[in-house]
């Protein structure tokens, strides 16, 4: 039947860092061939369990047992040489090199030798189900194929367990897919795969047993018949509850009146933005625009869908005034704004959540209050002559942590150390401050937890609603199709398809759009 | 990773009220404190560690260490040594504070050398002139803007290169500073090359032309003008919204962007104030100090000084009672080295051993927890904490 003892077992473990409890005596098995999906919203300590089976950190109390013997995983080496591959949320790889030079950095020894780092890729390609391209620069892969390299690189030394962190968070449907395939090969070869996600859709669909952390905590733990009994909505509720404990706690789901067509707009009024044949340079980050026009009218929702990587960052930097287009016009309320930069956008309400959050958002080591202001710097009354008005400044803090629901201890702590859900709300409660006009959100709710990014979506249609316009670039079709009046689809940098969300398989229309767009 | 620090660190609370937004962490006397064991940690241990394995070499070389560096304290800090002392930080204070500029944007002006040597060349060699043809405020007034000029210039170039093309600072600077010596040796060879005298260097200006001394001292005004610079300078990069956008650029030059903040005019401001007041140390030295420059001379005050700007956590306050910790070091460690029958190198290599314990105090706070880094958060980042009102 089974083997005697799980690949990994999680023995009651606990880390504090200060007076915070991250992991909070957490105990969980993963068998070989099997899937077991941690589930839990941020915060809930995965991240922490995580860098512990990479050997980054140690627990304060419980063992981390490989194959029934208790392991001190003291450093990454350990944790690799127990057969322990990593798969972290945010690409490790270095996109200036080729596939194999990524790999055979990994390579222990003094000399490379690539003509067995490409047979043994050969061999994970097989393994995978996979067509990575040794020769191939990683940077000129697309996101769901460096997302194969990874797991390749992950498998490099063959091991027994392998941790993926949140896989799908920039993934497309189709990207997803053939990870679900992957993974299932993988545990088919044995291999115990400890998937960490918040998403339920992939716990429910690929989980064979699936364990909810909340605070800290394992709160419940499933097996898939469980789950499946009584159909997916079923197990989704189940795992809801967990997650989020009661019911009046969960998070709501789009309803029918936030409905873009319920929500009515006068066609006759005055486009707030307006974008003629945008082109942008071809430079090192991003796909460049080419030729883009959109109008953006008043109180509307208009969403950009499009594989991650076509051009949706130009676009947006474009809007915020913090790239210049090589050709082409933008016009705000009909006066011409091109050549405006972003402080002076800023201050005609043109705003832009950016999907960089961490690196572009927020200055880590800076104070959440500071981050608030982080675009007014000199401006009145937060200082005067240059110089900074502390009281107000932290008034400011204060009154926006209350209002958008802000977890600070105090404005006074850095950003940096905030959670991602909140370093969002930083954004959002920084750019809709001051009468926003026109709001570019970039991928909004990715990596947020279903609360987080319901507030998120709250947010925008609060923006919609007061007669601001949103233009909305998502990867989610669910998110658009709840939220947009129309979709523009953009891939190599052109708008390729323009869809009325008229209720009529807008959803599968535009994933055909996307779909043709990429094969094409 | 996720970002920095576990995402742990936050744990949300379903259904609960956001956390109090009033300071709730250390209270005023624990965060002092903790800031006190910070600096004791940070600034004064890799001192102390430095100057005890100095006095081990000296051991090691037949010498008394604790007179050795008896005799340093007193030789650099009484009577004559004293002013010495004071003199010798003039330059020092502004070197450090055009140093101190640059690093806080995270921006390595490595071309410190070329800049002073430039600078000072060209005011040693035209200042006799200078003062010949023109009154003596208007003949200062053309040497400080010549020498500000240079080194503006000097700073220009690899700004530009850094804001336009993205290329590494620290590569173009250092070049620059070597073109810069070229060029200050050249020009003292030729143009400014003093005919009376068989080696290469300028004509001596004339004591009565110098900057003049403190009342009933040898210590020239240069070091009144390089304090007060150095104190102006500190609640400029602490406490305007200048500095602010400063420390942005340096902890996160995107963000920077994003918050509209223009990061290339701020590179080449930055650049060009860094190696002006580099160059302004070198006026203010030519002309209270040395009265003449030579060819292949070279003080060395950058690579004399870097150890102490981040010991100093980039502070220009902090930087003062460093640079004069320095400086006694200096003026003493020579007379003192020469008397235990030392060579005087033996202070550079405490500057080094200054530098070594700072690195290894650095790499040790990366595995332990051992509080801020060198290299960590502006001066807005602290001081925002105290402020709840």
């Amino acid at each position: 039947m089974r083997d005697p003892a799980p690949t990994l077992r999680v023995r009651g473990v606990t880390k504090r860092f200060g007076a915070v409890v991250a992991n909070d005596d957490v105990s969980f098995e993963a068998w070989p061939g099997e899937v077991h999906c941690l589930l839990g919203e941020n915060g809930a300590g995965k991240s922490t369990l995580i860098s512990m089976l990479a050997g980054l950190r140690l627990p304060d109390h419980g063992t981390l047992e490989i194959d029934g013997e208790s392991r001190e995983l003291a450093s990454p080496a350990v944790s690799l040489a127990q057969g322990i591959g990593i798969v972290y949320q945010h690409s490790a790889l270095i996109p200036t090199m080729t596939v194999i030079d990524n790999l055979v950095l990994a390579q222990a020894g003094f000399w490379l030798d690539n003509a067995k780092a490409r047979g043994h890729l050969a061999e994970l390609n097989d393994l995978l189900g996979t067509e990575i391209d040794p020769r191939a620069l990683v940077g000129e892969l697309g996101l769901g194929q460096q997302q194969q390299l990874e797991i390749a690189r992950a498998m490099w030394a063959a091991p027994k367990l392998l941790v993926l962190d949140e896989p799908t968070s920039m993934l497309s449907r189709q990207g997803i897919e053939d990870l679900m395939l992957s993974i299932r090969r993988l545990t088919a070869h044995g291999v115990a795969v400890l998937l960490v996600t918040h998403k339920l859709d992939e716990a429910i669909a690929l989980g064979d047993r699936v364990t909810v952390l909340r605070e800290g905590r394992v709160v419940r733990r499933f097996r898939a018949d469980e789950l499946k009994r009584d159909g997916e909505d079923h197990g989704a509720a189940l795992i809801l509850d967990a997650m989020f404990g009661g019911a009046e706690m969960r998070p709501r789901m789009p309803t029918a009146e936030h409905r873009p067509e319920s929500r009515g707009i006068d066609g006759a009024v005055l486009d707030a933005l307006v974008i003629e044949g945008v082109s942008t340079a071809r430079g090192s980050e991003g796909t460049p625009l080419e030729q883009v026009s959109l109008h953006l009218r008043r109180g509307e929702i208009l969403g950009v869908a499009g594989i991650d990587g076509h051009g949706q960052r130009h676009l947006a930097e474009v809007i915020a005034g913090q790239r210049a287009p090589t050709e082409g016009s933008i016009l705000f309320e009909g006066r011409d704004i091109t050549a405006a930069n972003v402080r002076a956008r800023q201050r005609l309400g043109i705003r832009y959540v950016t999907d960089d959050r961490l690196r572009e958002g927020v200055v880590g080591s800076f104070t959440v209050a500071l981050n608030l202001l982080l675009k007014r710097i000199g401006e009145r009354p937060f200082w005067r002559f240059g110089r900074m008005d502390r009281s107000k400044v932290l008034a400011h803090a204060e009154q926006l942590i209350e209002q958008y629901g802000i977890r600070a201890s105090s404005p006074d702590v850095s950003a940096g150390t905030l959670s991602g859900g909140n370093i969002q709300k930083i954004l959002i409660a920084r750019e809709l401050t001051d009468d926003p006009n026109v709001v570019v959100f970039n991928k909004p709710s990715y990596g947020l937890d279903v609360r987080t990014a319901r507030l998120v979506h709250e947010q925008i249609l609060r923006v919609a609603d007061s007669g601001g316009s949103v233009l909305l670039i998502s990867t989610d079709l669910d998110e658009l199709v709840g939220l947009a009046n129309r979709t523009v689809v953009l891939a190599r940098g052109r708008i390729v398809a323009r869809i009325e969300n008229d209720g009529d398989r807008v959803r599968e229309r535009l994933g055909e759009a996307i779909v043709g767009s990429a094969s094409r | 990773m996720t970002g920095r620090g576990p995402s742990g660190t936050n744990p949300t609370h379903p259904g609960r009220r956001p956390a109090a937004v009033l300071p709730e962490g250390p209270t005023g006397a624990a965060r002092s404190l903790e800031r006190l064991a910070d600096v004791l940690l940070r600034t004064v241990a890799p001192l102390l560690l430095a100057l005890a394995s100095g006095g081990l070499i000296v051991f090691a070389l037949g010498a008394d260490p604790f007179a050795f560096y008896s005799d340093v304290l007193r030789l650099g800090t009484s009577g004559s040594g004293s002013q010495q002392t004071l003199t010798a930080m003039a330059p020092l204070l502004l070197v450090a504070l055009g140093l101190i500029v640059a690093f806080r944007a995270q921006l390595w002006n490595l071309g410190y050398g070329g800049s002073y040597l430039l600078s000072a060349a060209v005011v040693a060699g035209s200042a006799p002139d200078a003062f010949a043809v023109l009154p003596y405020p208007i003949a200062l007034l053309a040497l400080f803007v010549a020498a500000v000029a240079i080194g503006a210039l000097l700073g220009l170039v690899p700004a530009l290169l850094k804001a336009y093309k993205g290329t590494n600072e620290v590569i173009t600077s250092l070049m620059m500073s070597f073109i810069a010596m070229g060029i200050a040796n050249l020009l003292i060879r030729g143009v400014f090359k003093d005919p009376g005298v068989s080696v290469p260097q300028t004509r001596v200006l004339d004591l009565g032309l110098m900057l003049p001394y403190l009342p009933g001292t040898r210590v020239h005004i240069g070091v009144l003008l390089a304090l007060g610079v150095m104190i102006v300078a500190h609640f400029v990069l602490t406490k305007s919204a200048f500095g602010l956008k400063i420390d942005v650029i340096g902890a996160n030059p995107a963000a920077a962007t994003h918050a509209g903040i223009d990061v290339k005019r701020m590179i080449l401001v930055v650049f060009t104030l860094s190696s002006a007041l580099i160059a302004l140390a070198a006026l203010v030295d030519m002309l209270g100090l040395w009265g003449y420059s030579r060819a292949e001379w070279n003080p060395g005050y950058g690579d004399k000084i870097l150890p102490f700007v981040f010991l100093a956590r980039l502070s220009p306050l902090g930087a003062i009672p460093l640079v004069g910790l320095y400086s006694v070091l200096a003026t003493g460690g020579t007379i003192a080295a020469q008397r235990a029958g030392l060579s005087v190198d033996l202070l550079s290599v405490i500057v080094a051993l200054v530098l070594f314990f700072m690195v290894a105090i650095e790499f040790l706070g990366t595995r332990v927890n051992l509080g801020r880094s060198y290299l960590g958060r502006g001066r807005f980042g602290r001081r925002a904490r105290g402020g709840a009102e």
